[in-house]
């Protein structure tokens, strides 16, 4: 793959690596707590519990897709869990309420929060604000409007279609739910998008350097708004997976999948400075809050060390984008 | 290579008639009275330019004489208030830098606009990335990467700037390599002119002094630059002619290799006028 022509290759510093470093970190991470938790209960290495962790990070893991390809603008999204618990309560009541086909009630739930990322994308690239402030606005609008909609109620009996990806199927010994498949698809896809299309390596370009891609032709303003609007149809997808889960809208729901996302993209070694990550390093993120929430309650550690482990590997998965940000 | 060694495609206008038309070389760009206000500011008061096939031509001046301002309008950074530019004796209109873009001519510009954590191949097609053959392909726009590995190999093999691996990222580059693949980007995709904005201003010695060689290889395969740069030693060393911007207007095109660079330092201060140099000095 490489051309040489004659004079001996620079050699490749440590630096150079680091991106593959930011990704290592997490995953030296993951394969220890896998073997501690291991060691400490013999129910944790099991096709059972590994399908439970899945089931468990599903939501979170796909709104966390919409966090990464904003992140990779260089954006942020504060509004993720709030906008996708506006969407669910429409989904359910739409359908509980109104008597609406439920598949039509889950569209109008999916639209909604599509229309939310827009108004985000759209008061970001118009008026030129910072993605924080106007996803910190309209995160307040959409638990305002979900707790007033719902009058502070959670909806129950919900229809079948609602409760779709909960339906099961057996793998040897384990059982997964389609929400896991789902989950897994669309990060394939999300994937094959950033890596292999077009508008996929301008999402990237537009984050990397905004006036180069400007410069290069690319429609700086158009792809920040379609990010935005996109990651609002995948809080929508997770909406759906949470009440196929839970079986009910809660209006309270996605409060903690909020920073649970951030959480995942950045231990999934996606730079907070924009242009350079993987979507799968997200899915791992995603991964290793689970093991460690899982791993600890069947070891009987209070959830709250959970939080304290997060929340260190948190910094420390920042610090490494710090550095090798001022070193680049 | 030492600049004595150019082969220039052409010789400078031996006498000073300016209705000379014959042994003129063609022009591929032409700008005639271009004016520009910025408020009560005039950046450009009817200035003149003119490209020729096949030569670097230097663009000078004094902070605020408006080169910028001129190279901007050629590049469709900026749109004129009035005046007419001319590319391949067509007139056209830019209201964009795609616009100037679509119609052959590339700028390099001094910021360097370059994606420094996407790697070389990428960035010499960022923007206009080749599709996979196939309506799916075409509907999804999926990139050929291993075609555009392939053609970005072949780009960058012509520079021998030493960078072996194109699937490396930018920022893994010095900044005269860097310098080299915006180089490349424009040289690869232009179809008439490329100008390149301060080249070589962030660069140390060594790597200015590449990036000069890049800029005659691009010449010498048949595209006219034109450069704009504070650094006299370098504009002598590389320009064919040297076009003086001054007050908003072209005080003068001269010659690098007949005027010393006093003269030309005097003429764009204002210190002499262009009818005080040599008829030699000229180059018009």
């Amino acid at each position: 793959m490489s051309e040489q022509s004659g004079t001996t290759q620079k050699p490749r510093s440590l630096l150079d690596r680091l991106p593959s470093l930011t990704i290592m970190g997490p995953l030296v991470a993951l394969l220890l707590a896998v073997v501690f938790f291991s060691l400490q209960s013999e129910r944790f290495l099991t096709g059972q519990n590994f399908s439970l962790i899945l089931q468990q990070i599903s939501v979170v893991a796909v709104l966390a897709i919409g966090q990464t390809l904003i992140i990779l603008t260089a954006g942020i999204d504060l509004s993720v869990g709030f906008v996708m618990a506006l969407g669910t309560m429409v989904m359910a009541k739409f359908a509980v309420e109104l008597g609406m086909p439920p598949l039509v009630a889950i569209l109008c739930g999916m639209a909604v929060t599509t229309a939310f990322g827009f108004l985000n994308g759209f008061l970001i690239t118009r008026f030129k604000l910072p993605p924080f402030i106007v996803t910190l606005g309209t995160m307040n609008i959409a638990f305002a409007l979900t707790q007033i909609y719902s009058r502070a109620q959670t909806v129950s009996s919900l229809p079948e279609a609602h409760l779709f990806w909960g339906n099961t199927f057996s793998l040897g010994d384990a059982v997964f739910t389609y929400g896991i498949v789902l989950m897994v698809v669309l990060y394939l896809l999300v994937w094959f998008f950033l890596s292999e299309t077009a508008p996929g390596r301008h999402l990237y370009a537009v984050g990397n350097n905004p006036e180069a891609a400007r410069l290069m032709g690319i429609p700086t303003q158009r792809v920040l708004l379609l990010t935005y609007t996109v990651a609002g149809f995948f809080y929508g997808i997770a909406g759906w997976l949470l009440i196929s889960r839970t079986s009910v809208a809660d209006p309270n729901a996605g409060q903690t999948e909020n920073l649970e996302t951030i959480t995942a993209v950045v231990l999934g070694g996606t730079s907070l400075f924009g242009g350079r990550g993987v979507i799968l390093g997200t899915l791992l993120g995603a991964i290793i809050v689970g093991v460690f929430r899982n791993g600890l309650t069947l070891t009987g550690v209070s959830s709250v060390y959970q939080v304290l482990i997060t929340g260190i590997l948190v910094i420390l998965a920042v610090t490494a984008d710090q550095l090798s940000k001022r070193r680049s | 290579m030492e600049p004595s060694a150019n082969s220039t495609p052409f010789q400078p206008a031996p006498d000073l008639d300016p209705g000379q038309t014959t042994t003129q070389p063609r022009l591929v760009l032409e700008a005639r009275g271009l004016v520009k206000h910025y408020g009560h500011v005039t950046a450009l008061d009817g200035t003149d330019f003119e490209l020729r096939e096949g030569e670097i031509q230097a663009v000078i001046g004094d902070n605020g004489a408006g080169k910028s301002t001129l190279i901007k309008a050629l590049s469709g950074a900026i749109i004129p208030d009035s005046g007419e530019i001319y590319l391949d004796s067509q007139r056209v209109h830019f209201r964009s830098p795609i616009d100037a873009r679509k119609n052959g001519i590339e700028t390099v510009y001094q910021d360097l606009a370059v994606a420094p954590a996407m790697t070389i191949a990428e960035n010499l097609f960022l923007g206009r990335e080749i599709l996979r053959p196939g309506w799916f392909a075409r509907l999804i726009r999926w990139i050929d990467k291993k075609k555009m590995l392939e053609e970005a190999i072949a780009d960058m093999k012509d520079l021998k700037i030493g960078i072996h691996s194109m699937t490396q990222a930018v920022e893994t580059l010095s900044g005269g390599q860097r310098q080299g693949v915006a180089v490349a980007r424009s040289a690869a995709f232009a179809r008439h002119v490329v100008i390149m904005d301060e080249p070589t201003a962030a660069l140390g010695v060594k790597e200015g002094n590449m990036v000069l060689e890049l800029i005659r290889r691009v010449r010498d395969s048949g595209l006219p630059v034109i450069i704009i740069s504070h650094n006299m030693p370098h504009v002598f060393e590389i320009a064919d002619r040297i076009h003086i911007q001054r007050l908003g207007k072209r005080a003068a095109v001269v010659n690098p290799k007949t005027i010393s660079m006093s003269d030309t330092v005097a003429v764009m201060t204002g210190a002499k006028s262009a009818a005080e140099l040599s008829p030699e000095a000229l180059a018009l």
